[in-house]
């Protein structure tokens, strides 16, 4: 029954993405740059659902991993005079492969950066986790606001332009789209697995009760740990697909905002379901598209989106749209169980 | 690596302790806001830049750069809607008084817009033109922290009571919920007050350096370390001495108990809340004449104030204390060794000290 619930599930979600690789080349180019969006900050948020959602740790740095991979990804493809990074870059390039190396690149530094941030931050639990991942995150934007000879600075790295995928051109928006969909496919594949597999039971286990899993003997730090990096891994992907996408990174990509938006579109979505923090991606970007539009107020709408959301969400006891939706659901079930 | 003289050596520390006071009054708050009610304040940088803004508006108004009329307008028109709330809420439940007062609201503002070119919003909101004010003197600054200290600790029991109560321990909706109140301050202070780089000119006698043997000492310097320390001494012995400090402590070493002996400990959380706003706002209205007030200070300084707490412990006064003052010096010997890695400066310590204790040289548990 639960299986075949689950299959169902699935079933849903890729028809869902079925359907915008169909509809989205008959969209204007606003439209198809916003389902783009969307997708990559799903990847980004997606990422974070495995910390917050399954091991119950509140990341407020987020926005770091998403930076250091965008910058390393820039920096890879625009200092002509770094031989180890460009070179090697042109010369992947010219064989079609240029993109898959700034990926490897990009997400070897993802992880070599929550590798040490999370050995770092996952000793502490709660509120603390919260603080020392958004410090961290700070000094990346430090590091990005102030460290020009590497960064440029408060300029931002301009990009050319986006290396082919084997020789196919991703200079089109619609190419891209479908590269971008492809990769959300492949992140969100490889996540399911994860947190089905007994690893990400193990999680779970450790966000209800840390105590019971370190009785039974799990390793809680290593497990928290190595969730960390994935989180900070697949963060890394997002942050590679922004610079592809957006051709250009600056010091506010990285700054708290990113963060705390990565964040709320977790809570947004509900956490621990995976897709519930791409729906909380698909909103906030939407709204921000078209509220920017007619007014420039759009942080302090953002501040009254969070307050309102959770004041809601809180009063109603659900988490997130898909918690609604599910409460919604066993209510509906429950009325129609009293009348059979 | 640049190596320092002695007289380089001594200015730093000067200027490090200066710094260091400053955090204090932006960290103690943070500090104590959590060791009460577990709660962490992500909008309390906000509210640092927010009362620097408030200031700002006072000397111009002192000044006759600008007119009082919209702020009196703007009194008015939230006393109407206040009334018009407790009215409604009296004869249905809260939520249908405040959905219903929306709506009324958007129906007005169409209407008048409409029929009399009038937008309400500028009543609620106004947007006031500010200046960089040249003529500050020492009973203004006074005038002005107080100033700021009010309507900040207002505001602060305001956000209290109306939401962070609602959430008891929940750590994410507090985050969410006070990093929600951080955008609307931010964004809310750059649409009423513009964006530009507002600088207070220094009041006499404090707008002078002493020189003792080839070293400047800048007096604003000393005075911001003379606040710190006298609004330390005030904390410390509030706290530790006064009833009302026996009774703040009593609320946050056994809630349960402290309402069971008849101790009212939702005005206390409410009054600790503003407490911790208020020392933010005495360092906003400070510091505004040390960095200038622009939007972005706030999120700028927000991780300084983090490890200040970090470093200290949260909760912990003593910690408050060490933390900035290990932070001042670490940030300004840092920026004055390796200037394009300052941030590093933060975090070395910062590191090393969760490494050893996660909660911070005097945290407790």
């Amino acid at each position: 029954m639960g299986n075949n619930n689950q299959r169902r599930r699935i079933l849903i979600v890729l028809g869902v993405f079925v359907a915008l690789g169909i509809v989205t080349p008959f969209l204007d180019s606003f439209m198809q740059a916003l389902v783009t969006e969307i997708l990559i900050f799903g990847i980004l948020a997606m990422s974070l659902d495995i910390l917050l959602g399954f091991t119950g740790l509140a990341s407020l740095g987020h926005g770091a991993y998403f930076g250091v991979a965008s910058y390393a990804s820039a920096i890879v493809m625009t200092k002509a005079d770094w031989t180890w990074t460009y070179g090697i870059y042109t010369w992947a390039s010219s064989s079609g492969l240029g993109i898959f190396y700034l990926f490897i690149f990009g997400i070897i530094v993802a992880i070599a950066f929550s590798a040490f941030f999370g050995f770092l931050a996952i000793r502490a639990t709660g509120v603390y986790f919260l603080m020392i991942t958004l410090s961290l995150a700070m000094v990346i934007w430090g590091l990005a606001y102030r460290w020009s000879a590497v960064t440029e600075g408060d300029n931002g790295i301009n990009v050319p332009g986006r290396p082919s995928l084997l020789g196919i051109s991703l200079d089109n928006d619609i190419t891209f789209f479908y590269f971008a969909l492809a990769v959300f496919l492949i992140c969100l594949g490889i996540l399911y697995v994860v947190v089905q597999s007994p690893f990400g039971r193990t999680l779970v286990g450790i966000r209800e009760r840390e105590e019971r899993m370190e009785m039974l003997g799990y390793n809680v730090w290593l497990h928290k740990y190595l969730a960390f990096i994935i989180a900070g891994t697949f963060g890394g992907v997002a942050g590679v697909m922004w610079t592809l996408f957006n051709l250009f990174v600056s010091p506010p990509d990285v700054e708290l905002i990113t963060s705390a938006e990565a964040l709320f579109m977790v809570a947004l979505g509900g956490p621990a379901t995976l897709i519930g923090p791409v729906i909380g991606s698909a909103i906030i970007r939407t709204l921000q598209q078209f509220i920017s539009i007619y007014v420039e107020r759009w942080p302090l709408i953002l501040g009254a989106i969070y307050i309102m959301t959770i004041m809601l969400s809180r009063l109603y006891g659900v988490d997130g749209i898909l918690g609604f939706a599910s409460k919604l659901r066993s209510s509906t079930a429950a009325a129609s169980n009293s009348q059979d | 690596m640049i190596s320092l003289s002695l007289s380089n050596v001594i200015e730093l520390s000067f200027n490090s302790l200066s710094y260091a006071a400053l955090l204090f009054l932006l960290a103690s708050g943070l500090s104590l806001i959590f060791g009460v009610m577990r709660i962490v304040n992500l909008a309390h940088a906000a509210i640092f830049l927010f009362a620097g803004y408030i200031a700002l508006e006072f000397y111009n108004i002192i000044d006759g750069t600008t007119s009082i009329m919209p702020r009196l307008m703007q009194l008015i028109a939230w006393g109407i809607v206040y009334f018009a709330w407790t009215g409604l809420s009296r004869i249905s439940t809260e939520a249908r008084a405040c959905i219903s007062l929306l709506l009324a609201y958007v129906v007005l503002e169409i209407l008048s817009t409409l029929l009399f070119g009038v937008r309400l919003y500028e009543y609620l909101f106004p947007t006031i033109a500010v200046k960089s004010v040249q003529k500050i003197n020492f009973f203004m600054l006074s005038a002005a922290i107080a100033a700021a200290v009010v309507m900040v600790a207002l505001g602060g029991m305001f956000i209290e009571r109306f939401f962070l109560r609602r959430f008891g321990q929940d750590t994410l909706a507090q985050v969410l919920v006070t990093i929600g109140f951080a955008f609307i301050l931010q964004d809310g202070s750059l649409y009423t007050w513009g964006g530009d780089n507002f600088i207070f000119e220094k009041p006499w006698p404090l707008n002078a350096s002493t020189v003792i043997g080839g070293i400047s000492f800048p007096q604003y310097r000393a005075f911001m370390i003379i606040v710190a320390v006298v609004v330390a001494i005030v904390l410390f012995f509030g706290i530790e001495r006064t009833r009302l400090g026996a009774i703040m402590r009593a609320t946050v070493d056994d809630p349960e108990m402290a309402r069971g002996v008849g101790i009212n400990t939702n005005i206390v959380s409410m009054s600790i809340f503003a407490i911790g706003a208020l020392l933010a706002a005495i360092g906003g209205v400070v510091g505004g004449a040390f960095f200038g007030v622009y939007p972005g200070v706030d999120f700028e300084i927000l991780p300084y104030a983090f490890a200040v707490v970090f470093i200290g412990g949260l909760g912990s006064f003593a910690g408050a204390v060490v933390g900035s003052i290990v932070v001042g010096f670490m940030e300004n010997f840092g920026t004055a060794l390796f200037p394009e890695l300052s941030y590093f400066a933060l975090v070395a310590p910062m590191a090393i000290i969760l490494a050893v204790k996660p909660t911070g040289l005097f945290g407790k548990g």
